[in-house]
């Protein structure tokens, strides 16, 4: 009797764990996989355009095309937490930062023979403008106290049309090939570069969880500003710092998303991804109100949802349809991790575990 | 059933996780009577009323009311069905609705509202009930009192048979709290029964027929209220005999130390944005010191310009006699100032975050952004704390929300405490906590400042601050009117400079 008392805590304490929800999601998803078609797991050596060897396969493309929207889940749940409210420009912003890097590559010339300047200034400059963007966006929600929705709703509009006048409305494309390295393979790694930079920046965010109050002060902030206040905290700086880590996380996600095509298109370019970013934050069992948050339960969010978008397409479903099945699936995913629901089982739970009081 | 019985609990259980929160209580209430329940916070007053009330399922035990015998009672709407009605410390109203909207919104008796007929049954209702207060004004417009009696009203007016009180006076002033039992009388003579919570152990004495005790979830007993002296009923709460509460005084020494009448801080002309006159304060090391006033005196208005909680207009403040600027909470708690806010709900807990990190949160941010505590040191912490205050809880990992309300004071206590300030200023820190803990509090006060600690300490409750301080700054109208220390320390030196200042000036 004791024992399966404690096996019932047990229980209890994995479906009461944020994770649980993603990871029974991430289960679910590899159980039909191995049941429809075992060879989604298989990876295989291949050769990529390049003539180089690299590994392929359903898991490496999940890893690599998941890697933008990793990054942005970073940011967001930073914003979620500390604003309660979301950044709906991540993508028109997306654009703005990788327009800034192609025109520092190609120095405002559409067709260049070389490139016009090193990759890392380009990049620094994206990472300048995505900053400056969160700033932006930051000062709007923090100083002037605007809805974060209404804030960030102005870039979202504004994103697409400034990205296109940075470079004139022209298409530059970068001459060189090596610059397609970024989210492809560099030669001799088999494995895609954006996925390397997708681990090293949770590695970085981990190590600034770890080593900083960051999390301690934007929990605080998005739980209680005003007793935050009264502890010291500046409510104020930690909320537009939260958007600036967005912003920077943004520029990241440009680089590796110009880095896919070597040029850009101003209204296709990360579109309705921060939908999958918010998405992916919610699916992490984090609330959207703001207050306490887990990073890696947002982190892997973000791979659920490339592992169904890649699923979907493995099952041949057509791309127009896709979007459906896919809200099929969230609403699942999102209605049996709210409280209400897992409270309903939780009871059932117990109910099970003690019928003769029941009885009684 | 006795005749005029009109409830009965019999045994009572409901376990949460890990606490027994009621075993075998029983709760019996006559018509046409007030009956207070009284225990300290965990006692399970809020649990037993949140059974009744259907918020809460019970464990085990029956509840039986006079004209349908013994029910179940699933919601709060099942209990409002079966004529219980309750009327929450925090008001659960809508203050942009008008009050004849407020009583009688959401009673679902069809689709389409009469307004003409719906305006003169709450104009007629409130007549009757002597609320001063018109059909058709707007709820917020009304003072909090009046607020408190139209949800009285609207409870009546469902015909309820037992009304429950939960805390209803710990917003009021005194003459609020009369109109209020005014109009308690009124109900008990039109036969309801009511059940009265609060902490306050004058107002228990002033309205209440019996007293129900309980300690620990259990039940101690059912007292006729002249049965019962208030030293006996602390004694019963507390599970043990107390000689004198006002005692405590006596068993401290004071601080005794080399500097003993040195100013720890010093300000002058200051002013804050939240529409106090400026003020002149000061404190010595050791001392503890207090402002008093009526509610909305300006006192808390005081303390918060002194941390740099609202905007600091002018004035300058010294440390040690060194002049510092104070403009925001952590430049005074760089000068080791620590202020515990009045409202905890609002400006004290990080409700979702763990007790662990409620207790560390100010010495963190003090130490600073780059340099977290390892787990370990914040464990040591917090373990430290809350053996140090007794603080009530499963573990450090709980999140502060769930603890009593005792208990988060006591964790915010801890988190300024962990701190080592030199100036400790509490605003309120016994407000809706029970009895022990205001002792405990009071004690602590009083010994931090044997240790040399300079203590500002606020309270509602006058005799509170009488035993505790030994200077108290008399505020009206947000404005300091007097000083008083040493013999002139007495309830009616304190009323005569609150109320007759003005002649003197």
């Amino acid at each position: 009797m004791k024992n399966k008392a404690k096996s019932n805590g047990l229980f209890k304490r994995i479906v009461g764990n944020q994770m649980f929800i993603p990871v029974l999601a991430i289960l679910i998803l590899v159980i039909v996989n191995l049941v429809k078609d075992p060879s989604f797991f298989v990876v295989t050596w291949g050769l990529n355009n390049d003539g180089f060897p690299v590994l392929s396969g359903s898991l490496i493309s999940i890893l690599d095309n998941g890697s933008e929207l990793a990054i942005l889940a970073i940011g967001m749940t930073l914003v979620t937490a500390a604003s309660g409210g979301q950044d709906i420009s991540v993508g028109a912003t997306i654009a703005v930062a990788g327009s800034a890097m192609l025109r520092v590559l190609c120095g405002g010339n559409a067709r260049p023979e070389t490139t016009q300047a090193p990759v890392i200034v380009a990049f620094l400059v994206a990472c300048l403008v995505g900053m400056l963007c969160g700033a932006f966006n930051g000062a709007l929600v923090s100083v002037f106290k605007i809805q974060p929705m209404v804030a960030t709703l102005i870039l979202f509009t504004a994103g697409r049309s400034i990205a296109a006048w940075i470079n004139n409305n022209e298409l530059p494309i970068v001459p060189d090939p090596k610059f397609a390295w970024f989210a492809g393979c560099i030669p001799g790694i088999p494995i895609p570069t954006s996925v390397f930079i997708a681990i090293a920046c949770i590695i970085v965010i981990m190590l600034v969880l770890k080593f900083t109050n960051l999390g301690l002060y934007t929990q605080a902030v998005g739980i209680n500003e005003s007793s935050s206040r009264l502890n010291g905290i500046n409510p104020t700086f930690i909320k537009f710092l939260s958007f600036v880590i967005l912003g920077l996380c943004v520029a990241v996600a440009a680089l590796i998303k110009v880095s896919r095509i070597s040029t850009i298109n101003y209204s296709v370019i990360a579109k309705d991804i921060e939908m999958d970013a918010i998405l992916a934050v919610a699916l992490g069992g984090n609330a959207l109100s703001g207050g306490k948050f887990n990073m890696w339960a947002s982190i892997l969010g973000a791979y659920i949802i490339q592992f169904l978008t890649t699923t979907l397409y493995r099952f041949k479903v057509d791309s127009e349809a896709r979007p459906a099945y896919k809200a099929v699936v969230v609403i699942l995913l999102v209605v049996s991790s709210a409280p209400v629901v897992r409270n309903y089982f939780s009871q059932l739970a117990k109910q099970f575990s003690s019928p003769k009081k029941e009885v009684a | 059933m006795n005749e005029n019985r009109i409830l009965e609990m019999r045994g009572i259980d409901k376990t949460f996780p890990g606490v027994r929160a009621l075993q075998g209580v029983d709760f019996s209430l006559n018509a046409g009577e007030i009956h207070a329940l009284m225990g300290e916070n965990g006692a399970g007053k809020s649990t037993l009323i949140k059974v009744l009330t259907g918020v809460y399922t019970k464990d085990g035990g029956t509840i039986s009311l006079k004209d349908t015998g013994e029910v179940q009672i699933h919601s709060p709407q099942d209990a409002q069905k079966f004529g219980i009605s309750t009327v929450y410390q925090e008001i659960t109203l809508c203050p942009n609705l008008t009050v004849a909207e407020n009583m009688y919104i959401g009673r679902g008796e069809g689709s389409l509202t009469n307004w003409k007929k719906m305006n003169a049954d709450a104009a007629k209702l409130l007549a009757s009930l002597d609320i001063p207060a018109k059909a058709t004004q707007q709820l917020a417009s009304c003072s909090i009192a009046v607020q408190q009696m139209v949800a009285i009203a609207r409870a009546v007016d469902m015909e309820c048979k037992v009304l429950i009180l939960d805390e209803p006076t710990s917003s009021l002033d005194e003459q609020e709290v009369e109109k209020l039992f005014g109009l308690m009388r009124d109900l008990k003579a039109r036969g309801v029964g009511i059940i009265f919570v609060t902490h306050f152990l004058d107002q228990v004495y002033e309205v209440c027929d019996k007293i129900t005790v309980l300690r620990d979830g259990q039940l101690v007993g059912e007292y006729e209220i002249k049965d019962l002296p208030r030293v006996q009923l602390v004694a019963k709460m507390l599970g043990k005999e107390m000689d004198d509460l006002s005692d405590i005084k006596g068993e401290q020494g004071g601080y005794h130390g080399d500097d003993a009448g040195e100013d720890v801080f010093e300000a002058t002309g200051l002013q804050s944005d939240a529409g106090i006159k400026p003020f002149d304060f000061h404190i010595r090391k050791g001392e503890v010191n207090g402002f008093t006033g009526l509610l909305g005196s300006g006192r808390s208005e005081c303390v918060r310009a002194i941390f740099g909680a609202d905007r600091v207009l002018q004035g300058t403040t010294k440390m040690h006699g060194k002049p510092v600027k104070i403009a925001k909470p952590v430049d005074a708690m760089k000068n080791g100032i620590a202020y515990l806010p009045e409202d905890r709900k609002v400006d004290g807990i990080v409700g979702d975050l763990s007790v662990r990190d409620n207790i560390i949160l100010a010495l963190q941010v003090l130490t600073g952004f780059f340099k977290p505590f390892s787990k370990a040191q914040a464990n040591a912490f917090a373990d430290e704390y809350i053996k140090k205050l007794n603080i009530k809880t499963a573990s450090a990992d709980t999140p502060i929300k769930s603890l009593s309300g005792g208990n988060q004071q006591k964790v915010i206590l801890a988190r300024w405490l962990l701190m080592h300030p030199e100036y400790l200023i509490l605003d309120e820190p016994t407000r809706g906590i029970d009895v022990g803990t205001k002792v405990d509090i009071q004690k602590l006060v009083l010994e931090l400042a044997s240790e040399g600690m300079s203590v500002t300490f606020i309270s509602s409750e006058t005799d509170e601050m009488l035993r505790t301080c030994s200077r108290l700054v008399v505020m009206r109208d947000r404005k300091v009117v007097g000083e008083l220390s040493g013999e002139d320390l007495t309830q009616n030196k304190i009323m005569s400079t609150i109320a007759g200042g003005e002649s003197k000036a």
